[in-house]
């Protein structure tokens, strides 16, 4: 396959990945938002959106004060964010274009649907139950891409780099949930029961799409550590580090075999998982959750840079 | 040119052509709704297959489908045989001038052809002065635009002899249209186009140089997305199972191309390039060309990678060489022209000229290296100052132009807002040659101008295509 073939394939679910979990993150900040600030707390949640997408230096160059309208403009329209919902379906069209014989017709239709919807969207207003529908919109469009590809695309090389853009791009968003609210899981001196971090955990766990997921794993009330441990460690969870790099060191192993050749990529993967499979949950806060979050992301740069420069490139 | 022009389903006296009956009895039966609602449905399925298209300096409307005319044109097994020979004879005729242009010029010393048409046109690339391409085979795939005047006479309007485009509409149309109107083709016997492929795949490899290996690797060269043909880029490589790649992905070792893969560096030997000459490599051509393979001509000239088309086709399909093809055919083939040329004056005789001015508001006046539709006076619907605009031109600089009567276009019955209608069509087929002949799948593109009275068909001025059938019995 073209490297650029690669490239944009890896690149085009990433970008679909990223406006997915952008709308649930603005989802999961509108609910909080909602809440009375007796059970949310009296923080910005609008401002923690931005910094948990990663969009803080833009963001605070074009606003003062992180507001629903602000955050929701950037997030979503503003094209001068590469990372906002809008520009990710600019690029990931872009990709899907150039690669489109690559694609089979039920993604390109998925992708190429999404952005003849936003180009003839004219408002870049969105409120209330408008939002509430928009994001939804939004996350349906990433389920059947993702859906689609799962279902129609041939096992081979192309597959590989489609789902090594989704898993990479997987875990770095939810090691960024974890940068940013860490704080929240950290064991206080004062323990407010139900109170106030209650509903900031399942905001954090509805970010993830795991309210559900989590009360079948423990059969418990959400505490912090079994949060920590359901994101990080437990590979059932598709969106928690264990699981997207166990599928990440399968996709690199099936192109390693089909190509007939290891390198870097195969085993940055490879110890990546291995620390994150022999981690305990308790040895995480131990060491210092914060520490062990912020190591993570850059394991996983490293393995994005190593992807590229054996394959992309 | 007052008289009524000749209309391929209907004749000057209402009676229905043979080739068209069938044709013309369901059109009359079919109720407006049905051919409403595929006429919604066409569109439909353009717009997800995505097969669109840019007009150049348009960014409102940067992909916009062409419009897809939902009634057949329809051509007689007799009138594309005769078409398919003359076709044959035109592109062979144009690949021994090609080969002589840049070899032993022949046709300059027997005085046929002035020599400053040939080297002062831009097109003419010095670079392959004294080179060969592989097996000697210069335009591999060649559009040859067909226009008809009446039952008998057809002419060429033009060689398009570099990057021809229009396949995929000529492959995509007859999908759509089988899919929409089954009725019709079971009344029908239509000649397949879909193996033009195929066929083009078996030309392409035939072309591969001598050092490539018995597998060649085949790939389509495109400038990129932001092409306004990119979509038939994409949609050829696919359909040939091959790579397509832009210039970044090839590079050049040692005089020989690769391209980049996942895997690893790997050998190109036959790239179907849809990129003008001057882009192709910046060492050599233009060099702020980003979307070349620098190398690539040293590549090209080590005799270690095809160029399809191959470098300086270009030099035999301007309209000033055009109206040329005759002497050509009759110089390099010793026989007389199967399909004939439209009478055309060259403006840079003086006596053509002077004919040429007196008679403007009946004439088609061209520029000599535009293409498109662009630079060109159609006499009988200028006003007076464009006229007069183009007077000024032609005395400014009269080896730049050619004129031709007024053509009456064929029309054939198009679907428009009011109804069925006449609409001036041509017809675009497209010729193949590999080392191992020639190949022509019977069809081609037929261009429509959908506006009521126009004679231009191109795409970025309006144009719509419609699906050709060649009748196979």
């Amino acid at each position: 396959m073209l490297s650029r073939t690669a490239d944009n394939l890896f690149w085009l679910s990433r970008y679909v990945e990223r406006a997915e979990a952008l709308a649930r993150i603005l989802e999961a900040t509108q609910r909080l938002a909602s809440l009375p600030v007796a059970y949310a707390g009296s923080s910005n949640e609008w401002e923690s959106a931005v910094f948990t997408a990663g969009c803080d230096d833009g963001f605070f160059a074009k606003y003062e004060d992180a507001t629903a309208e602000t955050v929701i403009d950037y997030l979503v329209f503003e094209k001068e964010n590469p990372s906002s919902i809008v520009s990710c379906f600019e690029v990931a069209r872009h990709n899907a274009r150039a690669v489109r014989t690559a694609l089979t017709v039920e993604m390109w239709e998925a992708i190429n649907g999404a952005w003849l919807e936003l180009r003839r969207r004219q408002d870049r207003k969105l409120e209330g139950e408008e939002l509430t529908r928009f994001l939804a919109w939004v996350k349906e469009i990433g389920l059947r891409f993702d859906g689609s590809g799962h279902r129609t695309m041939l096992r081979n090389d192309i597959y590989d780099f489609s789902r090594l853009g989704m898993l990479l791009e997987r875990a770095d968003n939810t090691a960024r949930i974890l940068d940013v609210k860490y704080h929240l899981l950290l064991p206080k001196e004062t323990q407010v029961g139900g109170g106030l971090d209650y509903y900031q955990w399942s905001a954090i766990l509805r970010a993830v799409s795991a309210v559900t997921s989590y009360h079948w794993v423990y059969r418990e009330s959400l505490k912090p550590w079994l949060i920590a441990d359901l994101l990080i460690l437990n590979d059932q969870m598709p969106r928690s580090l264990a699981a997207c790099y166990g599928d990440l060191v399968r996709h690199l192993d099936d192109l390693a075999s089909g190509y007939g050749r290891q390198g870097p990529a195969q085993r940055i993967a490879r110890s990546t998982r291995i620390k994150l499979e022999n981690a305990e949950i308790k040895q995480v806060f131990q060491g210092g959750l914060h520490e062990f979050i912020t190591a993570f992301i850059a394991d996983n740069n490293r393995l994005g840079a190593a992807i590229a420069e054996q394959y992309l490139i | 040119m007052s008289t009524a022009p000749f209309d391929e389903m209907t004749l000057a006296d209402g009676s229905v052509r043979q080739a068209y009956a069938k044709l013309s009895e369901w059109l009359k039966t079919a109720p407006a709704e049905l051919l409403n609602y595929r006429v919604e449905e066409a569109e439909l399925l353009f717009r997800r297959i995505g097969i669109t298209f840019a007009v150049y300096g348009d960014q409102q409307a940067q992909e916009r489908l062409i419009p897809f005319d939902i009634i057949p044109r329809i051509i007689t097994a007799e009138e594309w045989g005769r078409l398919s020979v003359g076709l044959e004879q035109r592109v062979d005729a144009l690949n021994r001038f090609i080969s002589d242009m840049y070899g032993r010029r022949e046709i300059l010393k027997a005085g046929i052809i002035p020599e400053d048409l040939v080297f002062q046109n831009e097109a003419f690339r010095p670079e392959m002065a004294g080179k060969t391409p592989p097996h000697d085979i210069w335009v591999h795939i060649a559009g040859i635009d067909i226009v008809r005047v009446d039952s008998e006479t057809f002419y060429v309007l033009e060689d398009n002899a570099r990057t021809p485009s229009g396949v995929s509409y000529m492959l995509e149309n007859r999908e759509v249209m089988i899919r929409l109107f089954p009725e019709l083709f079971s009344r029908h016997r239509v000649a397949p186009v879909e193996r033009y492929s195929d066929e083009l795949l078996a030309t392409l490899r035939s072309l591969a140089p001598r050092s490539s290996s018995a597998d060649p690797n085949v790939v389509l060269l495109t400038p990129g997305v932001y092409n306004s043909a990119y979509y038939e880029h994409s949609f050829l490589a696919d359909k040939l199972g091959i790579e397509l790649v832009e210039g970044r992905d090839l590079f050049v070792r040692d005089d020989v191309v690769y391209m980049r893969t996942t895997e690893g560096p790997k050998r190109v030997d036959v790239i179907y390039r849809r990129l003008d000459d001057e882009f192709l490599d910046p060492l050599v051509f233009r060099p702020d060309s980003v979307l070349g393979v620098p190398g690539l001509m040293a590549a090209y000239h080590a005799g270690n990678v095809t160029l399809t088309n191959a470098v300086g086709t270009g030099v035999a399909d301007d309209k000033a060489i055009y109206s040329y093809m005759p002497e050509i055919i009759k110089f390099y083939l010793g026989s007389e022209p199967i399909l004939k040329n439209v009478p055309t004056y060259r403006c840079r005789e003086p006596e053509a000229l002077k004919y040429v001015l007196d008679h403007l508001p009946e004439l088609v006046v061209k520029e000599v290296h535009g293409s498109g539709g662009y630079g060109m006076l159609v006499g009988p619907h200028a006003s007076k100052e464009q006229i007069e605009l183009f007077r000024a031109k032609l005395i400014a600089s009269p080896a730049g132009f050619i004129a031709q009567p007024t053509l009456a276009l064929s029309t054939c019955p198009t679907y428009v807002n009011s109804g069925v209608a006449p609409r001036h069509v041509d017809l675009r087929p497209f010729v193949l040659t590999g080392s191992d002949g020639v190949r022509i799948v019977p069809g081609g593109l037929t261009r429509v101008a959908m506006r009521e009275g126009s004679l231009v068909v191109n795409s970025s001025q309006g144009g719509g295509t419609k699906d050709t059938w060649v009748l196979d019995e």
